[in-house]
């Protein structure tokens, strides 16, 4: 019979005793994120360096039947990293190797645990002419994880969801195999996950680690502009988001766009500020697309429903910094070191309702909110943020943040919208509306790939 | 300031922009870097400590050393993005002096304490031999423009006392009218309120500032960037009051009053930043501007310098508690790798601290005659013709 010490034992031998902890204190801060799902602790925190570590630590789990729960920086805010049922946590942060860049293919290769940070500093230095889809999360985020759970960048309006731009995947399986995902299984080459052969990647992009661990990815880099400024502008009605919006898109001119919306401070109540950045190689190339960018908007701006605000030199850094630190600062504004937001991903054409209801359920359980949405593929949809702000040291204000937050992913599910990096509850919610043959097919797909349940459970768990 | 640290330690919110340097191209915090586990960053000891306020976490040694092991580098204040980011190194020391008033604290910490209080300095060595070092060096008396405060490091480490010679000899050449202590002089207290014993270090401050008042001490410069910081920051609260400088602040002064002259000297150096003169006191000119005054003299920057540069892990008493000790990852090994891949062949520190740390683990990553630690002084020396 399996123990706690002999499992112990065994991830000594796998990674050395410095990388293994079943202390109290590692056990209580991994078994909580910054959001507001209820904690749970591992059985054991690890952190293994090479795929052939983690290929052992899996297949001791799979034998031993322990829960494995793979984390990156743990900056969802959903609990999606929670050990619910305790078992092993493997930090992947210690794989960070960025292991190959082609120039001329465009893509990158990452270990399972490089930080989105550490990548963007790698390819300013080393290949200033290329460069990824950044997301606002803090840097510390993993490009790992935020594929897995489908995140949005800087590019995302261009290309797509980052989980599109991945190029190839290594992963070991819950069995213990570790298996090439795309072209690198059968090239040397990393430049397609999936096409022209059976796109395998989807079994593992936004599974939440419950059908394998990651360590290597592939990932498409774009080109990297000499120059990049921001256009801001401020309209007042909700009703006129979508349409603008849309123009921005039909430019074909503009990197990245996305909205901002809270009633504090005062000055910024009743307002969106429309963010359009655009890039160039020269100044003459930045200025054709600001006149682009003025052309198609110019209709609302000459009825007075749209105004443009000069960016001030103290604005702008700010507003041009990828990450944006900003986005992180949201958590103190109530002076108390938490946020968590619901970001589902719906049609362009919700945007006035989603605001509505933001506005109401912010009214109805007293919490501050705020909004950001990004525009995501061409106008194919955006990720509308139903965002809270509250005080950790206040349990009645967390208590309404949450029923705030669970509201508006039940009506955004009512609205048509799906749920983006769902906590459990949500997955359930999304589970019970899904088509059965869906969730049926998901059910054979992680009891194949998983026979005995043991990657991160709790988790999308078709009953 | 206990009482602050209760009430606001809750607001951090582990979004771990404290683990970067600005260009997020490496983990910054020492600790961090060193044991990889999310508990030895700033957000997982701000967690943990709210954890412990709460009850929700019971004191443990492993608990204390988490808070121990942090050097107090201020790279995590520089990097947090949210407005409370000055006040993170006052809530650790406040944690820190709960648990010292409870008498919670890692064994290694308690012996620094008791070598402190007995000794007058955390070495445990003879308050007789405080001054072997100085071979003649003037004591202060009425009229001299400086005190020379030595510190712990520079009157019985053997590299720290290389130091307080070099800097005694440049100053006697540049005709600067000073003295120290001798055997008078008392541990200068930095690491003492970094580690959180209050008592001790306000005695430390009273007994100092007495004996400078006793003096007629008006001026005084330090040889580590530990003293200046403490006596900068903390001494005026107590009563301090006295004009404190950095070494490095004095000798710049000299060279552009050309009271120091110097010759060719055709080494290539790397410049460490020493975190009690940097980010604690945004003093990161000074050194470099006495480097590339000397003719021939090549300065280059490692990856991480000024507000970015990655602390050698000996802040807070480590250099003598060496918490983050024994492994490749350890800080100081991590520094001197650095330094070596710019292509330098002369590491160049202002604080005794970080001579002793970087100078050990060159030794220990095999870089023994490929590169040399020097402190600013000794370059100087080397140079003055």
């Amino acid at each position: 019979m399996v123990t706690m010490s002999t499992v112990y034992e065994s991830l000594v031998k796998i990674v050395g005793k410095d990388h293994v902890s079943n202390r109290k204190e590692e056990q209580y801060f991994y078994a909580r994120d910054g959001g507001l799902m209820p904690a749970h602790e591992p059985d054991y925190v690890v952190l293994p360096r090479t795929t052939e570590e983690v290929k052992q630590i899996v297949t001791l789990a799979n034998k031993e039947k322990v829960p494995v729960v793979p984390i990156g920086a743990g900056l969802a805010l959903t609990g999606l990293v929670i050990p619910h049922k305790g078992g092993i946590l493997l930090d992947m942060k210690m794989m960070d190797r960025i292991v190959e860049v082609n120039e001329k293919a465009r893509y990158v290769i990452v270990e399972g645990g490089t930080t989105q940070g550490a990548l963007k500093s790698y390819l300013q230095k080393n290949h200033p002419d290329l460069r990824h889809s950044i997301p606002d999360a803090p840097p510390v985020a993993t490009v790992v994880a935020n594929a897995v759970i489908h995140g949005q960048g800087r590019l995302s309006h261009q290309h797509g969801f980052n989980s599109d731009m991945v190029s190839g995947l290594e992963v070991v399986l819950p069995t213990g195999e570790v298996c090439l995902i795309g072209s690198c299984s059968v090239s040397p080459y990393w430049f397609s996950k999936g096409p022209p052969l059976p796109d395998l990647s989807g079994l593992f992009l936004g599974w939440f680690g419950t059908t394998g661990i990651i360590t290597k990815l592939g990932l498409k880099l774009y080109p990297c502009k000499k120059m990049r400024d921001i256009m801001l502008f401020i309209a007042d009605r909700a009703e006129l988001i979508p349409d603008i919006m849309l123009k921005l898109s039909h430019t074909e001119m503009v990197e990245d766009v996305t909205i901002s919306a809270q009633p504090l401070p005062l000055r910024y109540k009743g307002t969106f500020w429309i963010m359009a950045y655009i890039t160039g190689d020269s100044e003459d190339e930045l200025e054709f697309k600001r006149k682009m960018v003025w052309d198609a908007l110019w209709v609302h701006y000459e009825k007075r429903d749209l105004g443009f605000l000069s960016v001030s030199p103290d604005m702008k850094p700010p507003l041009m910094s990828m990450p944006s630190k900003d986005t992180t600062r949201f958590a103190d504004v109530a002076k108390g070191g938490g946020f968590q937001y619901a970001g589902p991903i719906t049609p362009i054409e919700k945007f006035p309702t989603f605001m509505q209801k933001l506005e109401e359920v912010a009214k109805k359980y007293n919490v501050f909110y705020s909004s950001a949405t990004r525009l995501i593929g061409s106008g194919h949809c955006m990720m509308f943020s139903f965002s809270f702000s509250f005080n950790r040291a206040n349990p009645d204000e967390m208590a309404r943040a949450k029923q705030a937050l669970d509201e508006c992913s039940k009506f955004a599910l009512k609205e048509g919208g799906v749920l983006w990096k769902a906590d459990l509850d949500e997955q359930k919610m999304l589970m019970q509306k899904m088509d059965p043959n869906t969730l049926s097919l998901m059910k054979k797909i992680k009891l194949l790939l998983d026979p005995n349940g043991i990657m991160n459970p709790g988790n999308w768990e078709v009953q | 300031m206990q009482q602050k640290y209760v009430s606001q330690i809750h607001r951090c919110f582990r979004c771990g922009y404290c683990k970067f340097p600005t260009d997020y191209s490496s983990f910054n915090c020492p600790p961090y870097r060193r044991f990889r586990f999310d508990t030895y960053s700033t957000g997982g000891r701000l967690w943990l400590i709210y954890a412990w306020l709460k009850g929700e976490v019971e004191w443990s040694e492993h608990l204390a050393e988490i808070l121990f092991t942090c050097t107090m580098c201020k790279n995590c204040a520089e990097q947090c993005p949210m407005k409370f980011a000055p006040d993170i190194v006052d809530w650790i020391v406040g944690a820190r002096s709960d648990m010292v008033e409870k008498g919670k604290i890692p064994p290694r910490v308690a012996r620094f304490f008791e070598a402190v209080h007995g000794y007058g300095n955390p070495l445990k060595l003879l308050r007789s031999d405080r001054a072997a070092w100085a071979n003649g060096t003037k004591l202060y008396s009425a009229g001299d423009e400086y005190l020379l405060y030595v510190g712990c490091l520079g009157s019985y480490d053997e590299h720290g006392q290389k130091m307080a010679k070099g800097i005694v000899d440049i100053l006697n050449k540049a005709g600067v009218s000073f003295g120290i202590l001798g055997n008078d002089e008392e541990c200068c207290g930095n690491e003492i309120y970094m580690l959180g014993e209050m008592g001790l270090f306000q005695n430390l401050v009273e007994k100092n500032s007495q004996k400078f008042k006793e003096l007629g001490v008006k001026k005084v410069v330090t040889l580590c960037p530990h003293g200046y910081n403490v006596m900068k920051n903390n001494y005026p609260a107590l009563g301090g009051s006295f004009e404190v400088c950095h070494y490095t602040q004095l000798l710049a002064d000299l060279i552009k009053k050309k009271r120091i002259k110097l010759s060719r000297n055709k080494a290539k150096v790397t410049y460490h930043d020493p975190c009690f003169l940097g980010r604690h006191n945004n003093i990161y000119d000074e050194p470099r501007q006495i480097l590339q005054s000397i003719p021939g003299l090549k300065l280059v920057e490692m990856e991480r310098n000024r507000r970015d540069a990655f602390c050698c892990g000996g802040g807070s008493g480590n250099f003598i508690m060496d918490l983050l000790a024994g492994d490749e990852d350890s800080p100081a090994r991590v520094r001197v790798r650095e330094a070596y891949a710019t292509g330098a062949d002369t590491l160049a520190v202002a604080c005794p601290s970080c001579m002793t740390m970087l100078t050990d683990a060159v030794k220990t990553e095999d870089l023994d005659g490929k590169l040399t630690v020097k402190d600013v002084s000794q370059i100087i020396k080397e140079s003055s013709s």
